[in-house]
């Protein structure tokens, strides 16, 4: 066994840093050039520029014509000459749409798109890395960028051609078109993408005949994001783009938008990933610097998906909560501050020294403060308690530190106020104290009239199906064992779990 | 009821809202889990009208809840007074299938369906299918997607009229202008083909099965060629050629890999629903293709199904079609470039000998199962090794043991532990099929090598390792070759090897009885009692504790049970505990 490194036998697990050092950086096809037969060799043609002006046209054809033929970028040493003839072409082609003047006429239209469509839309290939994160992992790249990224700057370029006419376009830039451009936004290469999205964003602006539709299908790779698959790696770049449609939505808003938003958007904030948040965050707040009125549902669906585990999740709610509070109508924040500070009160207690302080970076916010202390009566109560704790409790200086500055500022904006709660403070802990055992006791009385109810349904119906009286059985079951539980859990096999950790740091000669 | 009577009636609903209302997500999730406790306590009659309104109106809640909430009320039927009562459930169930909420959504047709069966004709024609239908006309796509799953439980049992009203909101489902939907319904095709009259499932559903088949979404046409295992199941032989044949050739050669793939992981079903003939013709050229496909994800699915699809294939010209057909692709995908596809084909490929019998496996197999055994990917090798039994019933695994050898070895010591634990659980298999000879020339070493593994999961396997040799090989055997060398590391400076001494006698002493255990065993646990490492000494004492039934009476009381008084008086109180357990089980005080 001497060929591994004794680290590396401890640990077993290597690291992630070093998988991803040792796995070269992959490049991958399109499953659409496999499925083809193998390319004819290319010859070159006649430069378009070199032509005779009523030749131009026809030599435009078939320049497009040649560049349809599509190569194997995973094999690097075939078709050399052929790929090189290719790239010049589509240069060329792309220097021919941007520059020149009256070069698109009608029947150039089904020449240019199917040239576009047959070397862009293809199926996606399946990801090397299932579990791909955004954040960690590098992104698999497009093998035959070399020619696709041409291919995108020719559709941009013809899109951004000020003889373009829309009109004819639409015959050929339809809504399956669209349909397969938008498809194309799940590809792991952020350059794709990024081409993707400046030309959607045209489209939808030229093709006002199809924003319902982009915008409607938008909308349902959204919903599957959320509902089905969690996996789409163009969702932030869609977002991006409906960030600046919203920007131009007419007031009073539809409410289609206003469905978009509480129905897709809102629900797009469980996503795993974090990088969407930026590009949602700034699509709310769009939203309300439209329309105010929005303000109270949009911060409720917030709290309803308000994260619980993901620390650093809830770190980029309350930025975006921050962003809100920002562009809020003073009206809106008073119907909204009593579940909002509830949820603040509760991150300003986190155990994570990040959520609580980003919490208590509100108070550094003017606009917010002056709502604060407009509000001081119905703000300062729900915020006491969690504040006046973890002055006592938390574990980290810098968050006591902000406490006390916060206690300081609420305490100037309402001295009387501070004082009644601080005298108060104790009183309050044991009257939820006193709560909760009444609690206890109610839930006891509950189960105890449960059990005299069920022998009573028992001996009153001997006919009365199982079903109860499973259910009965199963409720005791899981009474006992919880009792079990906590007896198992006592001193003996506790310190033993403890031995047991011991014993996994290995080399130590004497463990104890 | 009872509890009517008397203010503690009041109690459950009391403490319900209170509790329903409760700011804390865990206090509502609480109550709500007790449901049944309170619908019971509140009788039929209240948990009919006003515990379910309640519910019904207070429904926007945590998911967590809802999600829970949903499941309770399928199991609510006695508790709202029995079948004739069910349909009060309804309600609140069909708010809980529009959530927007996957989870819940499911959560609630799934205990719709349940209910469902628990309606009386009647119940079901005048409330259950009413919702159905309100489901299927919903605004939201949510709703519409729960009505796809309710469709095949009413219909059986509905009139024809009803039936026909039924057929026609599935068919306009399947073609909803929302992708999730037309999902939904694709997915809930082969289940409603079941139970319609073949001759809709004629008119109707290979209609739909067709158009959901060239949905303009890949996500779509997969889910299509998992309602065609049933469609085809259901259709007599004679109509499959022109009804589902088509369709299935077209998935086949789908553009998407996606698809391809569906039809790769269902080719056994595939296969079976379509019958013999069908399979000689089509499914053999379609299922070189996907062995052949250019993504390694379909070829994997395929290589996977390599077997099966072999055992399936009619047995008159059977072995003519794996050899000119099958196995020329499967000998490509031995050297594949893709290590996903090597290994699911290593984990099927043995299986093929038994089919093709000793001269075909010698011939043919041979080559490839020793060219997989020495593949880069140890996955790849694993496969092969933990499949040896499948060879050895055919050829005798002698024809392997020579390339066996160097692959067991490489993987014995592979960096990756998983890999190590891997082979280590095939030993005793392995060393069943070799024999004693060649166990105690080759492979003796290794064994012991795991036990002072760096890795305390292969040393525990090394230990459950030696005792199913014992097993294998007899106990005298174990007193020539293996007791020596584990009672040896009771002397090592490492604690962890003494330990592991003790654990492999744990687990020897049963299989090589009382005469090795006393004699040769129970001394060296004795000295042990002396170590001076704490974690030793207990150990000594759970040791003594389990060999103790296998002893002799008189060595029990002559020197186990002063060692274990000894222990019982230790400075460390973990040695005293165990010491002092030892003592009560084995009855010594």
């Amino acid at each position: 066994m001497s060929a591994i490194s004794a680290s590396e036998k401890v640990d077993g697990f290597t690291r992630k840093s070093m998988r991803k050092a040792q796995k070269q950086r992959k490049s991958q096809g399109s499953s659409q050039y496999r499925t083809q037969s193998a390319p004819v060799e290319l010859s070159p043609l006649p430069q378009l520029k070199d032509a005779p002006s009523t030749e131009q046209q026809e030599l435009f054809t078939q320049k497009l014509q040649q560049c349809c033929m599509l190569f194997d970028f995973l094999d690097s040493v075939t078709d050399l000459k052929s790929k090189e003839i290719k790239r010049a072409t589509l240069n060329e082609l792309v220097d021919f749409v941007s520059t020149n003047r009256g070069v698109l006429v009608e029947s150039a239209y089904p020449e240019i798109t199917n040239m576009i469509s047959t070397n862009i839309f293809r199926a996606l290939p399946p990801s090397d890395n299932p579990d791909f994160d955004p954040e960690e992992d590098e992104p698999t790249l497009e093998a035959s960028w070399p020619h696709m990224q041409l291919v995108y700057e020719f559709l941009l370029r013809f899109l951004e051609n000020p003889d373009f006419q829309p009109s004819i376009a639409k015959r050929h830039i339809d809504q399956k078109f669209v349909l397969q451009l938008l498809e194309l936004f799940d590809s792991e290469d952020p350059r794709e993408r990024d081409f993707l999205k400046t030309i959607l964003h045209r489209i939808y602006g030229k093709f006002l005949g199809l924003r319902a539709f982009i915008r409607k299908q938008i909308n349902n790779i959204f919903l599957r994001f959320i509902y089905e698959t969690e996996h789409f790696n163009g969702v932030a770049e869609l977002l991006e783009i409906l960030g600046s449609i919203i920007n131009g939505f007419a007031l009073p808003l539809k409410a289609e938008h206003k469905q978009f938003l509480m129905k897709v958007l809102i629900p797009l904030h469980t996503a795993k990933g974090l990088a969407l948040f930026h590009a949602q965050a700034y699509c709310v707040v769009q939203f309300l610097e439209k329309d105010p009125t929005l303000t109270e549902p949009v911060i409720r669906g917030l709290l309803k998906f308000w994260p619980k585990t993901c620390s650093q999740k809830e770190v980029m709610f309350l930025g975006e909560i921050e962003e809100i509070l920002d562009v809020i109508e003073p009206t809106q924040f008073k119907k909204i501050q009593e579940p909002l500070f509830k949820q603040i009160s509760k991150c300003v207690a986190n155990p994570h020294f990040q959520v609580a302080e980003r919490a208590l970076y509100f108070w550094n916010n003017e606009y917010i403060l002056s709502l604060i202390e407009e509000n001081i009566d119905k703000v300062l109560p729900i915020m006491f308690g969690s504040l006046y704790r973890i002055s006592k409790e938390h574990w980290n200086p810098t968050i006591v530190a902000l406490v006390y500055n916060v206690l300081k500022t609420l305490m100037e904006m309402n001295c009387t106020l501070f004082d009644e709660l601080t005298s108060s403070y104790k009183a309050d802990r044991q009257r939820e104290k006193k709560k909760e055992q009444e609690r206890d006791e109610l839930w006891k009385k509950l189960e105890e009239l449960r059990l005299s109810n069920a022998t009573l349904v028992q001996n009153n119906s001997h006919g009365l199906p199982s079903v109860q009286n499973n259910n009965n059985n199963n409720n005791n079951n899981s009474n006992n064992d919880s009792v079990n539980e906590d007896k198992s859990a006592d001193g003996a096999a506790e310190t033993v779990d403890g031995k047991d950790t011991m014993e996994a740091s290995e080399s130590t000669p004497c463990a104890k | 009821m009872a509890g009517a009577d008397g203010d503690d009636s009041l109690y459950p609903i009391a403490v319900l809202i209170d509790e329903l209302r409760n700011e804390d997500v865990q206090l509502r999730l609480n109550s709500i889990k007790k449901l049944s406790t309170i619908a019971l306590a509140l009788g039929v009659e209240r948990t009919r009208t006003e515990l379910l309104p309640f519910l019904t109106d207070t429904i926007y809640d945590e998911d967590e809840v809802l999600l829970a909430l949903a499941e309770q009320l399928g199991n609510f039927t006695m508790l709202v007074g029995g079948p004739e009562y069910v349909h009060c459930l309804l309600p609140p169930l069909e708010s809980l299938a529009t959530v927007e909420e996957t989870v819940v959504r499911d959560k609630a047709v799934e205990s719709l369906r349940k209910i469902s069966q628990e309606h009386s004709p009647v119940d079901l024609e005048v409330h259950f299918e009413p919702l159905v239908k309100r489901l299927a006309s919903g605004d939201w796509f949510t709703s519409r997607t729960s009505a796809c799953g309710l469709f095949s439980v009413c219909y059986p049992r509905v009139s024809s009229t009803v039936k026909a009203e039924i057929r026609q909101h599935f068919r306009t489902l399947c073609s909803d202008d929302t992708p999730m939907v037309r999902r939904a319904a694709a997915s809930k095709l082969g289940e409603f083909a079941k139970v319609l009259e073949l001759d809709y499932v004629k008119s109707d559903i290979i209609s739909l099965f067709t158009a959901l088949a060239s949905d303009e979404q890949d996500s779509v046409r997969l889910l299509a060629v998992e309602a065609c295992v049933s469609i085809a199941t259901l259709l007599p032989q004679e109509d499959l050629e022109t009804l589902v044949m088509p369709t299935l050739r077209q998935a086949a050669e789908d553009k998407s890999w996606r698809v391809r793939y569906m039809v790769a992981d269902k080719f056994s079903e595939l296969q079976k629903a379509v019958g013999p003939e069908i399979t000689k013709n089509d499914l053999v050229p379609a299922f070189q293709n996907l062995l052949k496909d250019c993504e390694a994800e379909v070829r994997a699915a395929a290589a996977n199904k390599v077997k099966e699809f072999c055992e399936n294939l009619p047995e008159d010209n059977r072995e003519q079609i794996i050899m000119t057909h099958i196995l020329p692709c499967v000998k490509e995908l031995v050297s594949d470039t893709n290590q996903h596809v090597k290994s699911a084909l290593a984990s099927v490929i043995m299986g093929l000998s038994t089919i093709l019998g000793k001269d075909n496996t010698i011939e043919h197999l041979l080559p490839l199962f020793l060219a997989q055994l020495k593949d880069e990917c140890p996955e790849v090798r694993l496969n092969i090794i933990s499949n040896l039994d499948c060879v050895n019933e055919v050829i005798g695994i002698r024809q392997l043991s020579q390339s066996l050898l160097p692959a067991i070895v490489e993987l014995a010591e592979d960096a990756k532990w998983r890999v190590r634990l891997a082979i280590i659980e095939y030993m005793p298999l392995l060393a069943g099929q070799l024999g004693v000879e060649f166990f105690d020339e080759k492979l003796n070493t290794l064994c012991m090598a795991w036990l002072i593994d760096h890795v305390y999961a292969i040393r525990e396997a090394a230990t459950c390792n030696l005792m199913k040799l014992v097993e294998k090989f007899g106990a005298e055997w174990a007193q020539n070759t293996i007791v020596p060398k584990v009672l040896g590391m009771a002397n090592d400076p490492n604690y962890l090897h003494r330990m592991t001494t003790l654990f492999c006698i744990n687990a020897l002493s049963e299989a090589c009885g009382q005469d090795i255990t006393t004699k040769q065993m129970l001394p060296v646990v004795l000295k042990m009692s002396n170590d001076q490492v704490a974690n030793v000494r207990f150990n000594v004492a759970k040791s003594l504790q389990k060999i103790g039934p296998v002893l002799d009476s008189n060595a029990l009381q002559s020197e186990v049970k002063p060692t274990l008084e000894k222990l019982s008086g230790d400075s460390d109180m973990d040695v005293k505990y165990f010491a002092q357990e030892a003592i009560i089980v084995l009855a010594l005080a």
